[in-house]
């Protein structure tokens, strides 16, 4: 017997002990386990963080996000940012820069929309509160999501990744709207805000372009 | 420069002159930027804590930056410094290669860390830790980086000398001590780190001085080689000052050596990859890359830990059976030394690193989980659990023998040390988990104000996670409080301490 500090003498290439073993093989399989585990969700999973990624210039995103605000843009600005209500199925532009996020979406529920992601200016991180779905926006990257909102709300989006000393106030709006509980509502007494339960949208993007 | 060796009373080891000076250098600066990581780290705790909120949104980021390169490169990697110089010549007996290259690379570490120092100071670098381009800090930031990291390259290329001059001057028989061959790991590691490091930091440093351009997902995936990776030299010397510490404290048998020694070399072939876990969630790279790096390559590395977390606490029961607790089964562990420092820090560091610490760092590194976990509190949840409650207690726990040891003294305050590593870990334990629990409401890290009183839209957590904050700062108060003990005890015995017994001159070999 010999502790760490001490020189093994002669061959020390030898069998395990038994507890050893049966340890080195219960931690192995568990490892996997867990290695069979994330491309088996991957697959079968509704919710990847892959997506569809593409380069992009960041005046050449600013100019995509202008546009669609222009083409989808409704009623008023708030706070300064804009609002928009792009069509079922549409491509979204949400930007990043120091330290706002343009513009203000208002989606549908229960409806996919493909949600591109960039900035114009540092790394920013798209967290949407109370969803706590996180990722991370890097300048130059289109990084596009299909997603899928589930349930009706007020959501914010918090800048999650560092971006100077701003980076706390920079919060972010999305509404999503349930249209066939609109038109229930317009017939009856408002009802009270839905409780936002923390069920995942679904966040779809199996293969990339 | 002088040489000569003296034999240590207590191990019976040569000790060699420069051996002893290079280890206590790199210590007392590794304390003195622990103390400043500690200070900033106070701050950025009473700032997050919003019933405090201390700081100014401009000092708080400041701070942070401060707070993490102090503790995460200078801290650590002084420490680690210390390790290597420790468990190549001394433990083989030998002598240090290059003691004024030693030096020199020793001073332009320090070189290195001041200009660093001074950049975050001065606010000419508030760029977090991880200064993700295009955020810039000044070109002395980058510079000072890159010849702290020079200076460690060449520092393990000499431990690696060390272990060639020692094998040539048969200053040992058979193979290297298991510790060596953990600190041989951890070296190796550190070389594929800071190969990334210079990968990432020179055309930083190009950049920042207006010659080329860096792509920012390019910087990110290159700086977590080195983030990540640094992280990986860290698991490597604490899991060899485990098995020191077991020695030291209660003699420790290594089980098997094919075993534990295995699970080194899984270290070194498959922790690097992991690093990709850092990119789950962004554009750059696709599914396949980020399934492949994290889940076969990291869980190999997970195995490696697991493998340490049983050897280290079977080979504490071995020895303590073999010193003759055989009562029972548990004799060994209640009549375990646990009014020793050292050993307690050794048993709390194992067990919230691989509980704790190992844990949220295996979930967290799945693709899917990641999108809940990324870039919240949970993430500095994971790593106060792995680095500071695992790697730094262990470095804390050696620390009470470095003094006698290497310096020569008698340790100060000793009732305070006895009960230090209890308040640290504890502290650290409340500290990670409260953090970990906050991250799940989805409250960001790196951020002044949670409130978001300033923010163009409300915003308003759940009062669950403002208690949970409230929690998480007062771990961090006594975990604080843990590390001001040691750092009191450690400057007090280093510098005023009563000196140990026993001769300790160094006679020079060539006339003993």
């Amino acid at each position: 017997m010999h502790t760490g500090v001490e020189s093994p003498r002669g061959v020390w290439w030898k069998p395990a002990h038994k507890a050893e073993k049966v340890w080195v093989v219960l931690a192995f399989a568990w490892c996997m386990v867990l290695f069979a585990m994330m491309p088996l969700w991957h697959w079968k999973g509704g919710q990847n963080p892959s997506g569809i990624r593409a380069r992009v210039e960041p005046e050449a995103y600013r100019a995509r996000t202008e546009e669609f605000i222009a083409t989808y843009q409704v009623g008023e600005e708030e706070n300064g940012i804009p609002i928009v209500e792009p069509p079922p199925g549409s491509d979204v532009y949400l930007l990043g820069q120091m330290w706002l996020w343009t513009p203000s979406l208002r989606l549908q529920k229960d409806v996919e929309y493909t949600l591109h992601l960039s900035s114009v200016d540092v790394n920013h991180g798209f967290s949407l509160y109370p969803f706590n779905i996180n990722f991370q926006v890097v300048p130059g990257y289109d990084y596009g999501l299909r997603v899928t909102p589930t349930e009706a709300g007020d959501f914010r989006i918090v800048c999650n990744e560092f971006c100077g000393v701003g980076h706390h106030v920079m919060v972010g709006r999305v509404e999503v709207i349930d249209p066939a509980a609109a038109a229930e509502r317009d017939e009856s007494e408002p009802e009270e805000a839905q409780d936002l339960t923390l069920n995942a949208p679904d966040e779809g993007g199996e293969g990339d372009r | 420069m002088k040489g000569g060796f003296r034999v240590c009373p207590t191990t019976s080891l040569r000790v060699h002159r420069q051996a002893d000076g290079l280890i206590k250098a790199n210590a007392v600066v590794a304390t003195v930027s622990l103390l400043v990581g500690g200070i900033t780290g106070l701050l950025v705790l009473l700032t997050r804590w919003q019933a405090v909120h201390l700081l100014d949104a401009v000092m708080f980021y400041r701070v942070l930056t401060i707070h993490g390169m102090s503790m995460l490169i200078f801290f650590i990697i002084f420490f680690e410094m210390a390790v290597l110089y420790f468990a190549g010549p001394v433990l083989l007996n030998s002598r240090v290669p290059a003691p004024k290259l030693g030096w020199s690379m020793f001073w332009l570490m320090l070189l290195g860390a001041v200009m660093v120092e001074w950049t975050m100071f001065t606010g000419r670098a508030d760029v977090l830790f991880t200064s993700y381009v295009p955020l810039k800090a000044h070109p002395l930031f980058y510079l000072g980086v890159i010849l702290f990291a020079v200076g460690t390259l060449i520092t393990v290329a000499i431990f690696f000398g060390s272990l060639v001059v020692a094998k040539r001057e048969k200053t040992y028989e058979g193979s290297v001590p298991l510790v060596t061959y953990g600190a041989i790991a951890a070296a190796i590691i550190a070389v594929i780190t800071l190969v990334h490091g210079a990968a990432i930091y020179i055309p930083t440093f190009f950049w920042s001085i207006g010659i080329g351009n860096v792509d920012p997902q390019v910087y990110r995936m290159v700086w977590w080689g080195l983030g990540h990776s640094s992280q990986q030299i860290n698991v490597a010397a604490m899991v060899a000052v485990w098995y020191l510490l077991g020695a030291l404290t209660v003699g420790s048998a290594v089980i098997n050596e094919k075993i534990s020694r295995t699970a080194f070399v899984l270290y070194i072939l498959f922790i690097s990859m992991a690093s990709a876990h850092h990119l789950l969630v962004d554009p750059g790279m696709g599914p396949t890359w980020k399934v492949v790096n994290t889940s076969y390559f990291m869980y190999m590395a997970v195995l490696a830990s697991m493998i340490h977390g049983f050897t280290v606490p079977a080979g504490i029961e071995v020895g303590q059976r073999v010193r003759g607790f055989t009562k029972g089964m548990f004799e060994w562990l209640r009549r375990a030394p646990w009014g020793d420092p050292g050993f307690s820090a050794l048993v709390f560091s194992v067990i919230i690193f691989g509980f704790v610490g190992g844990i949220t760092g295996v979930t967290f590194g799945t693709e899917q989980i990641n999108i809940i976990a990324h870039n919240t509190l949970r993430i500095p949840g994971h790593f106060h659990a792995t680095v500071v409650a695992g790697t730094a207690l262990a470095f804390m726990g050696v620390t009470y023998y470095v003094i006698p040891l290497i310096f020569r003294k008698k340790v100060a305050f000793w009732s305070l040390a006895k009960i230090q590593p209890y308040l640290f870990a504890f502290g650290m334990l409340i500290f990670s988990v409260a953090m970990t629990f906050a991250g799940t409401f989805g409250i960001p890290r790196r951020h002044w104000d949670m409130t978001f009183s300033d923010a163009l839209f409300d915003l308003q957590f759940s009062p669950a996670a403002n208690l949970v904050v409230t929690v998480m700062a007062l771990g961090g108060l006594i975990a604080a409080l843990g590390g001001a003990i040691y750092i009191l005890v450690t400057v007090w015995s280093v510098f005023l301490g009563q000196p140990m017994e026993g001769d300790a001159t160094y006679v020079d070999a060539r006339s003993s």
